[in-house]
């Protein structure tokens, strides 16, 4: 590779050819601002739209200044990041941008996450001239069941937009409209709700604004909670212990899942469980749905679909209810770990505790913004009553803890409470992707063939590449597995089975990168998969802690269906378990576009 | 701005595909694939916009950012009479901006509408290229140079009486 040697603030530098200025100074510890750049390196997603010029800079010869995030560098290029110019044109800009953008930053939910606000104290803004005769921007409230756009707030950076169109290949979202009215909008400026959005919230995970935020539940929850009429129980979800910890300065990757359970029972949760116990279910429903498919196909029945494909992710439910609409009986007919954890709570521990379940309040906490839609659905209520009562994410969680004048660090250690909190390192690596497939093939291996595995570690199943695939020797039997995180790549392998060139049986999909460990409610991660990398190793490392480490082990497991449920696919557990997938294509209604209200 | 809902009959949607099928489905080539589609329909309504977008493989929401980018393009049809203001640089310091506002008094709608009765709709463009008569209106296919507020009332009513 061709190198160039450049001066930046009168550090030389050598670095290859065709590196922007940005880039060029961070190796050498120069940190340009930037606002609406984003550099998701390990997913190999950038936003350059090169519009906001903060990162503008000045390079000696040349007319006017040069955005650095989008201008590559040059041999003997001499380049000053902050002489008084760019100093000059770096805080107008900004005071452009503020100058129409709301001002209750004391009241933001964004407030003290916000790239913006952090931006406009380092750079030393203290007035913001112009804003008595700025134009303000009134764009209605778009209120989803898991995320609020205010486009008030948005400074059209579109980092949200190429997460949902790059990344994801959703595509709900897309910049419209021109000049001072432009916005970022699903089609036909509709509603979110009504859009192809899954509510991913890989966008809220990237908006450097408070333009997109989760729909917020904590009050709700303070509410509930002191209600004595109520009994509230709450379930966490694996990938929540393995990144709460970063949220109280701990290094990613830290478990902090003592903690977690006794931070919940201070908040005054009547019982602490876990989502995990829910996914050794999931493993005992799904892991016999597969094991039913596969030897029916192998059997020779032509009427058995194949691949099964995982339903544990909302997010991914979402995509192909509204995407792949001609392929809605190939997943998996069972339900989440939240909505199965939801479901027996409400029938089987309600009556344990005896009371009736418009008195039990279930709360889930999750690293995801499509988990809060999902409790929603009418497919998981009985009579209006919802089996999950709401969802909040990892990141509210934290701040919940902050604001019950809890010190996290000086928490002791504490246990799930049972019979809904057991649960083996099987549940647990649902967190990551290549977990729930792993798990999947732990319980299903020694079903089907009747011995006890020696070694439960399915390596091959495991890593971050966005596609994998591996076989796995079921006694002579050759079960071809496909693992996809991020739906962009799940959208390659559905499009391989539409064609028919699909060799998988069985293929797990998440739609987050790396996971629920990835998910649009976690800390955020800024795409550094470093930090993935660490929650995931976390993820193994209580896999591996745990003195049980298959589903179809876990003693209260074995109990419920002893005495509640009777088998794996029973009638009983059809009921409670399992749902069906619903044509949304079909639900998008595209109405008139709304005009700009000024 | 009433919703305009259409019901796309099937040889619509073929005439559609053909006109994607003629660029090759290429998304690439979706500013141009709109054009046509536009001079075909005479707007570019939700329900054509969503053929397209599936023709050529690219978001309902993307082709929604473009129709809404380029004021050439249209959601809306226009009047059997489309009425074109140029305000290029030439007509507008010769006052196009009084005949705009003069038209928009006159009709009741404002640039971008349509009357509800079908028969005017008001655009503005930039220079058809006839700066020595400015400022220049265009009704359709017809121009008008060095047009005073004071005409306005009768160049409408030359196309209302020939209802």
């Amino acid at each position: 590779m061709e190198k160039v040697k450049l001066t930046i603030d009168n550090k030389t530098v050598e670095v290859e050819k065709g590196t922007t200025i940005y880039k060029a100074a961070k190796t050498i510890g120069i940190d340009i601002p930037v606002l609406c750049y984003m550099d998701l390196g390990d997913l190999n997603i950038e936003n350059k739209p090169g519009g906001c010029r903060m990162c503008s800079v000045e390079v000696q010869g040349r007319r006017n200044l040069a955005p650095s995030c989008a201008t590559d560098v040059f041999d003997g290029m001499v380049v000053n990041t902050h002489s008084m110019r760019v100093l000059n044109a770096r805080r107008v800009v900004m005071e452009l941008i503020l100058s129409d953008h709301p001002k209750d930053c004391l009241v933001c939910p964004k407030s003290g996450n916000c790239e913006l606000q952090s931006l406009a104290n380092k750079l030393g803004i203290r007035e913001i001239p112009n804003q008595d005769i700025a134009e303000m921007s009134t764009y209605r409230k778009d209120f989803s069941p898991s995320i609020i756009r205010d486009m008030d707030k948005c400074i059209m950076c579109r980092r949200c937009e190429t997460m949902c169109n790059e990344f994801q290949t959703v595509g709900a979202l897309s910049a419209v409209n021109r000049g001072f009215m432009s916005v970022v909008a699903p089609a036909f400026e509709m509603d979110l709700e009504d859009s192809v959005c899954t509510y991913c919230g890989q966008c809220v995970a990237v908006c450097p604004t408070g333009a997109l935020t989760e729909v917020n539940h904590t009050n709700r929850l303070i509410r509930d909670l002191s209600n004595p009429n109520k009994t509230v129980i709450v379930q966490t979800a694996p990938a929540v212990r393995a990144a709460l910890g970063e949220e109280f300065g701990h290094k990613p990757g830290t478990l902090v899942t003592g903690k977690m359970v006794s931070a919940l029972k201070q908040l005054g949760f009547h019982h602490v469980f876990d989502t995990d116990f829910a996914a050794d279910l999931t493993i005992m429903e799904e892991g016999t749905e597969l094991l039913s498919r596969l030897t029916r196909h192998l059997n020779g029945d032509k009427s058995v679909k194949l691949p099964m494909l995982t339903s544990c992710c909302p997010g991914w439910v979402n995509f192909f209810e509204s995407q792949f609409t001609d392929m809605l009986d190939i997943p998996s007919t069972a339900r989440s770990p939240q909505q199965m954890f939801g479901s027996i709570a409400k029938t089987y521990f309600a009556d344990l505790i005896n009371i009736p379940r418009e008195d039990l309040i279930v709360v889930s906490i999750m690293p995801c913004l499509a988990k809060k839609y999902e409790c929603q659905r009418d497919e998981f209520k009985v009579d209006g009553n919802p089996d999950v009562d709401y969802s909040i994410s990892t990141r509210e969680l934290a701040h919940l803890i902050k604001r019950a004048n809890i010190d996290f660090d000086s928490l002791s250690e504490e246990d799930f409470d049972q019979p809904l909190g057991e649960s083996t390192g099987a549940g647990v690596i649902f967190g990551t992707t290549g977990g729930v497939i792993e798990a999947a093939v732990r319980t299903a291996y020694e079903l089907h063939t009747g011995k006890t595995l020696q070694d439960v570690d399915f390596k091959e199943l495991r890593g971050m590449d966005g596609i994998r695939h591996a076989t796995i020797d079921f006694d002579g039997q050759p079960i071809n597995i496909g693992i996809a995180h991020g739906l962009g790549k799940a959208r390659q392998l559905l499009e391989g089975i539409r064609n028919g060139t699909s060799e998988f049986h069985a293929i797990e999909i998440m739609a987050c990168p790396g996971g629920c460990i990835g998910g649009g409610g976690q800390p955020l991660h800024h795409g550094k998969f470093e930090i993935l990398q660490k929650r995931m190793e976390a993820i193994y490392q209580e896999d591996k802690n745990k003195p049980l480490r298959k589903s179809h082990e876990n003693p209260y497991i074995i109990k419920l269906y002893e005495e509640f449920l009777g088998k794996p696919m029973s009638e009983k557990a059809h009921k409670l378990l399992h749902t069906h997938y619903v044509d949304k294509s079909k639900k998008i209604i595209y109405i008139e576009p709304k005009s700009f209200e000024i | 701005m009433s919703n305009i809902k259409v019901e796309l009959k099937k040889p619509d949607v073929d005439k559609i595909k053909e006109i994607c099928k003629s660029f090759n489905n290429q998304p690439g080539e979706l500013i141009n694939v709109l054009h046509k589609t536009q001079h075909t329909f005479g707007y570019l309504p939700a329900e054509v916009q969503e053929v397209v977008a599936r023709e050529l493989n690219v978001s309902v929401a993307k082709v929604y950012g473009v129709v809404t980018f380029y004021s050439f393009f249209s959601m809306i049809p226009k009047g059997k009479y489309p009425i074109s203001v140029c305000t290029g640089t030439a007509c507008y310091v010769r006052g196009a901006e009084n005949v705009l506002d003069e038209f928009k008094k006159n009709l009741k709608i404002e640039v971008g509408e349509t009357t509800g009765d079908g028969m005017f709709s008001i655009s503005c463009l930039r220079c058809v290229g006839a700066c020595g008569l400015a400022p220049v209106v265009m009704v359709g296919e017809k121009t008008y140079g060095r047009v005073a507020p004071e005409m306005v009332s009768d160049i409408i009513k030359e196309y209302t009486n020939q209802k």
